[in-house]
């Protein structure tokens, strides 16, 4: 089974892409929690794609393909931007250094690497495109 | 996302609801921000109606955490669901925050 959305780079598109991955995945009746960490997994991606890659430009657009074979879910997230976005290699944030310095960002790949089975990001042509996966038991 | 704030003596609660992200956080962050919040005791946040969190909600957060503990400001949560708390637990932030099951109990912490 798979499902494609394409969204415009403008925050105001998170509540939709959501709402998308929701759906998706309704009929397979899984816990609460595993499905709000698969929509928070793909929303923080998606996040970072249309605020720092595409500076919040709704004129570029990002798409999504969701497929679910069994138990394995896979999700591509490919930007469409004129700029390669390669995030910088997983680190754990020192939280209370966060705290200490009124940090508000640097956990969203954080949250993704320890929600998701694997996380890759890689280019196709001039385009950065995002792979996650996740074995849902 | 909508936030009602609810003022009570020493204690200012903050009622949330909806679902809290890159683009709704901001509204958090400008009632967060508000330098008269600093002249209550506790700042409870009630968490029914909060029915996601990203890292941008997270963050509001962390961003104003420091700021309350030097004024002495408690920060409270209470009510949260689940599958909000997992959030916090995926990070350790349950560690460094004070998070409550009910009312009760942030009235008392």
């Amino acid at each position: 089974m798979e499902s494609t959305l394409r969204i415009a780079c403008s925050r105001s598109s998170l509540q939709q892409v959501r709402d998308f991955v929701r759906s998706y995945l309704s009929s397979r009746q899984l816990p609460d929690i595993t499905v709000n960490q698969v929509v928070l997994a793909i929303d923080e991606v998606v996040a970072n794609f249309i605020i720092h890659a595409n500076g919040e430009n709704e004129s570029q657009f990002l798409d999504l393909q969701l497929t679910l074979d069994k138990h394995d879910l896979n999700v591509e997230i490919a930007d469409y931007g004129d700029t390669i976005f390669l995030p910088a290699p997983h680190q754990s944030p020192d939280l209370r250094d966060y705290i200490r310095q009124g940090r508000k960002g640097g956990m969203g790949m954080a949250l993704v690497n320890r929600l998701m089975d694997r996380v890759e990001f890689f280019t196709r042509g001039n385009h950065t495109v995002c792979h996650l996966s996740k074995h849902l038991a | 996302m909508k936030v009602t704030a609810q003022p009570s003596a020493d204690t200012l609660t903050l009622l949330l609801d909806g679902e809290l992200d890159a683009s709704s956080a901001i509204v958090l962050d400008t009632e967060l921000a508000k330098p008269d919040i600093l002249e209550y005791r506790k700042v409870l946040i009630d968490c029914a109606k909060l029915s996601y969190i990203s890292s941008a909600g997270l963050g509001v957060f962390i961003s104003h955490l420091q700021r309350f503990q030097d004024a002495n400001v408690k920060l409270v949560f209470f009510n949260m669901q689940e599958k909000v708390f997992n959030v916090f637990e995926i990070l350790g932030l349950d560690a460094l925050m004070t998070i409550v099951p009910s009312a009760t109990e942030a009235e008392a912490a």
